[in-house]
């Protein structure tokens, strides 16, 4: 007994001071907790004082928040609470579960009236599932006269088209998504080349690269890493390649439906040919089983300098910091296309100032902000006082001081989204980016947010339908050789149009029309 | 307190003065205070009777039983006959019939669910024809022999007309120029070669281990493992053997001069990776109830049968084997009706692809539950519950029964 006695002696003073480390940073504000944070700039810190302020504001308040387990993604929002607790007295309650998880137990427990969460970061695709039976809570009035969050501060695109659903904003925006392409810097500096403009530039590159040993290693490597794997990731990048042909007018202009008939833009067409065709392509420039591989694959071949292309969302530039890729690796705005599809005739006709007004040099560039970032939403039927500490958690989440530091580090999976991102690149250098590595990260995210042809990820109810089964399985059997183009774009176009029949085609189409921002 | 149709009213309401006589139950009022010992003893012993403790504990635990599996049974067939929205506080559904049935086996979804069927080769309608002349022999024989009453001649007319419909389906979608197999016939690949293979290695290593080797305690607990690792992290760790561009294989693979092998874009390769993935796991399974069978059996027979001359595969051929017939049938009943229900593999190795070539029943109910397509997911799952209870009971009736009357 005597034994036990003295290892419990050891033990509770071990255990007393680990607790008292562990506490420790929650006791101080935010800004100065984490050692990365310490190095956050002055005014960010200031910006976080307000919040500090209010005391015990939500004492007493407990919130449930249901996000996705990452170990991205909740990982701010668990590291962030408490101090938020410290500062404000409220508790929040992260709960985290499996991606495809998210959408099914958010919706059952709004639609069943359990109401077991207070609020969601999740992925405002499902605005359309959520807004219209009133489940989420309009945030349109609150954001606007919020000092902490700062609302005029988020992208243009993020903050009206993003968080925004038929006029009215429901999220508030954690993350910032849309894909990007990334190359191998000193190889085409190397060689005199530029950055790939078109996806047929972006081809004649990889296939240059391709079997060529890029890392040093005597191995040949791949010209062009894209995640093709069924059930992952494969039919957004599909989406990014046929939306400079699909999309010429701008954002309004929508590149999934016709706005007028809500006819699929996705089915037997010369635009679709020509993406799927480009898309079957990189693949045989890319590594033997790219077709298995997801962005969690072809992000290690990137960033062990295996590829000389790949298209992904932000994340590659914040992974590559202590990589063979540091240093090495340019971003650029996804490709586009010479061509646009003129929709009356389902032919490609070239690019001039009627049908691509905002090509540049000739090429409709269609930024495709896939999934749209991480954003956060509150239950319309949670208790009020859970509603507004739930607000202020997520409004002090997104505010410049907390997001300015998370969109720059890759553990976070958020993506710059504020302008107030770009401004600073302190703690970019902090994170680890050299400054021509953080200004050209920058720079192409830039370029993409600010070009007025950004393509909106689909947002209509039974979005999941849409894109995950039907376009999802008829891209797969594509790439497999299952169906060959016609027959893909006609299993999307009979699938597509199966699901709005079944969920009807006005009010899709109203959906549709309301998630493009278009007034009528 | 709860009244027994055994007890009279008087014993069901007289609280603590509850008596009984050998017979049963009753009421005896004041004779029960003189005797109260013996009485209570008595009462005891009927609490104790079939009849009480049938009323008390079966039924109770039989209904449960009962409602906790018919429940879903119910509610999912009402599912599948359902299209579900949701709506602010609550969930619409609507009944729509047969047309998810429709839409899976007529419909859209028929080249995901039965595969893309189209006319058969030479050698496909050889196959057909060739299954249909033996199918008809089969039952003439077994009309003639008059072994079987007109119960089992019609369930073996049943069965041999579904062997015909399942080879004509399989022909159009594999033997045939175009076809390609569907997630009903994927699923039958994966069940079929993945448990003739389990039980050839599990019978392999089981009539190793039975020898008196050295280690041989080693070796079984290391055969084991496999069964101890759960499905998702097996599905895992095949993902990593799998990857030839970065995983812990490529060394091997560069070293044979496959660099640019894949397991993952060729369908038949694909599923090929999914049952050695599955036969990895469940082979142990088989090992283990063959070997304890094996160590079961009497040795003094086929000693017999050595010592009289003949050969070890004669001695395995007509004594070991038919001997194992019993546990045989009963281990493929158990692996048929749990390998019918195969995701984690196919799911995590490859998400179902490339295109469609992996996906099997229950991942395609789980896209679809994925998707909130509900009612088409409860349709697929009832679909596969009727294949599941046809094959399970043609096989009980037809080859179980046929190995049982034989040993």
């Amino acid at each position: 007994m005597s034994r036990y006695r003295l290892v419990a002696a050891a033990i509770i003073p071990i255990l007393v001071l680990t607790a008292c480390n562990a506490a420790s940073p929650s006791a101080v504000p935010s800004s100065a907790a984490p050692s990365t944070e310490a190095s956050a700039s002055a005014s960010a810190s200031a910006e976080a004082t307000p919040a500090a302020s209010q005391g015990d504001k939500f004492k007493g308040v407990s919130v449930n928040l249901l996000t996705f387990n990452g170990p991205q993604v909740a990982e701010p929002l668990q590291r962030r609470a408490p101090d938020w607790e410290q500062l404000t007295g409220g508790h929040v309650n992260v709960v985290a579960v499996g991606f495809q998880t998210i959408y099914d137990k958010a919706i059952l427990d709004a639609s069943t009236g359990t109401n077991s969460f207070d609020g969601y970061v999740f992925d405002p695709q499902w605005l359309g599932d959520f807004v219209g039976p009133g489940y989420l809570l309009d945030l349109s009035d609150r954001v606007k006269g919020d000092t902490q969050l700062q609302w005029d501060d988020i992208g243009p695109f993020f903050r009206d088209f993003n968080a925004t659903y038929n006029g009215k904003v429901y999220t508030i925006p954690l993350d910032g998504d849309f894909h990007m392409v990334y190359y191998r810097s000193d190889l085409l500096q190397k060689d005199g080349l530029k950055p790939p403009a078109t996806w047929d530039d972006y081809m004649t590159i990889a296939t240059k690269y391709n079997g060529q040993d890029l890392n040093g290693d005597n191995e040949p490597d791949y010209g062009s890493c894209i995640a093709k794997k069924k059930g992952a990731q494969s039919y957004w990048w599909i989406i990014s390649i046929a939306a400079g042909l699909l999309q010429g007018k701008g954002t309004n202009e929508g590149a999934f439906f016709d706005t007028g008939n809500m006819n699929p833009l996705f089915g037997q067409n010369d635009a679709m040919n020509k993406a799927l065709d480009m898309y079957a392509k990189t693949a045989t420039v890319g590594p033997p089983d790219e077709l298995n591989m997801d962005v969690g694959g072809t992000r290690g071949l990137f960033t062990t300098g295996r590829c000389a292309l790949s298209m992904d969302w932000g994340d590659i530039g914040t992974l590559t910091p202590g990589t063979y890729a540091q240093d090495k690796t340019g971003a650029t705005i996804t490709p586009g296309w010479k061509e646009v599809l003129d929709r009356s005739s389902g032919k490609l006709v070239p690019c001039d100032a009627n049908t691509c007004p905002n090509a540049v040099d000739g090429v409709n560039y269609a930024p495709f902000a896939s999934f749209g970032g991480w954003s956060g939403a509150i239950n319309a039927a949670s208790p009020k006082a859970n509603q507004d500490a739930l607000y202020d958690f997520l409004s002090y989440m997104s505010a410049p001081a907390q997001s300015g530091i998370d969109v720059t580090l890759g553990k976070t999976g958020y993506n710059p989204y504020r302008t107030s991102h770009f401004s600073d690149t302190k703690p970019w250098l902090d994170a680890g980016l050299s400054q021509g590595a953080a200004d050209n990260y920058l720079g192409a995210i830039k370029s993409s947010l600010q070009n007025t042809n950004m393509v909106l990820d689909m947002r209509i109810p039974l979005t999941k339908r849409y894109q995950q089964d039907v376009l999802d399985t008829a891209v797969s059997q594509y790439l497999a050789g299952e169906l060959d183009a016609a027959a893909a774009e006609q299993a999307i176009a009979d699938g597509w149009n199966a699901i709005t029949d079944e969920a009807g085609k006005d009010a899709q189409l109203a959906a549709y029309v309301a998630s493009l921002g278009v007034q009528r | 307190m709860p009244s027994s149709p055994r007890m009279s009213p008087a014993l069901a309401s007289s609280g603590n003065s509850v008596t009984a006589d050998p017979d049963g139950l009753t009421a005896e009022g004041q004779a029960s205070e003189t005797r109260p010992p013996r009485r209570a003893i008595a009462s005891l012993g009927a609490w104790r009777s079939d009849g009480a403790a049938r009323w008390l504990f079966i039924w109770p635990t039989v209904l449960f039983i009962l409602v906790l599996s018919l429940f879903p049974l119910v509610a999912s067939l009402a599912l599948s006959l359902s299209k579900l929205s949701f709506r602010q506080g609550g969930i619409d559904l609507k009944f729509i019939g047969f047309a998810n049935y429709q839409q899976l086996l007529l419909g859209l979804e028929r080249s995901h669910f039965l595969g893309v069927l189209k006319s058969p080769s030479p050698l496909g309608w050889a196959i057909v024809i060739g299954t249909l002349l033996l199918t008809a022999y089969a039952w003439t024989r077994a009309v003639r022999s008059g072994r079987y009453g007109p119960f089992g001649l019609i369930l073996r007319l049943f069965a041999g007309v579904l062997l015909v419909g399942f080879v004509w389906l399989l022909v159009q979608a594999m033997v045939s120029e175009g076809g390609r197999p569907g997630s009903l016939i994927v699923t039958l690949i994966f069940v079929v070669v993945g448990i003739g293979l389990q039980y050839v290695l599990g019978l392999g290593l089981a009539l190793l281990a039975v020898q008196q080797v050295p280690g041989r305690r080693f070796f079984r607990i290391v055969f084991l493992i496999p069964l101890t690792i759960t499905p998702v992290g097996v599905g895992y760790m095949f993902l990593m053997l799998t990857d030839t561009s970065k995983g812990p294989l490529e060394p091997l693979w560069v070293t044979l001069g496959l660099r640019d092998f894949t397991w993952v874009t060729d369908p038949w390769l694909a599923r090929a990776a999914v049952i050695i993935g599955d036969t990895w796991q469940w082979t142990p399974f088989v090992f283990i109830v063959l070997l304890a069978a094996l160590e079961s059996l009497d040795q003094e027979v086929r000693e017999a049968a050595l010592a009289d001359g003949a050969s070890r595969w004669q001695a395995f051929r007509h004594i070991t084997f038919p001997a194992l017939l019993p546990v045989t049938t009963t281990i493929i009943l158990i692996r048929l009706i749990e390998g019918f229900k195969i995701i984690d593999m196919p799911n995590i190795l490859l998400g179902g692809g490339p295109g469609t070539a992996t996906q099997s029943m229950t991942l395609q109910a789980w896209i679809d539950w994925n998707t909130l397509n509900l009612g088409r997911s409860a349709a697929v799952a009832y679909l596969l519950l009727i294949l599941v209870t046809i094959v399970a009971t043609l096989y009980v009736n037809v080859v179980r029964r046929g190995v049982t009357e034989t040993v």
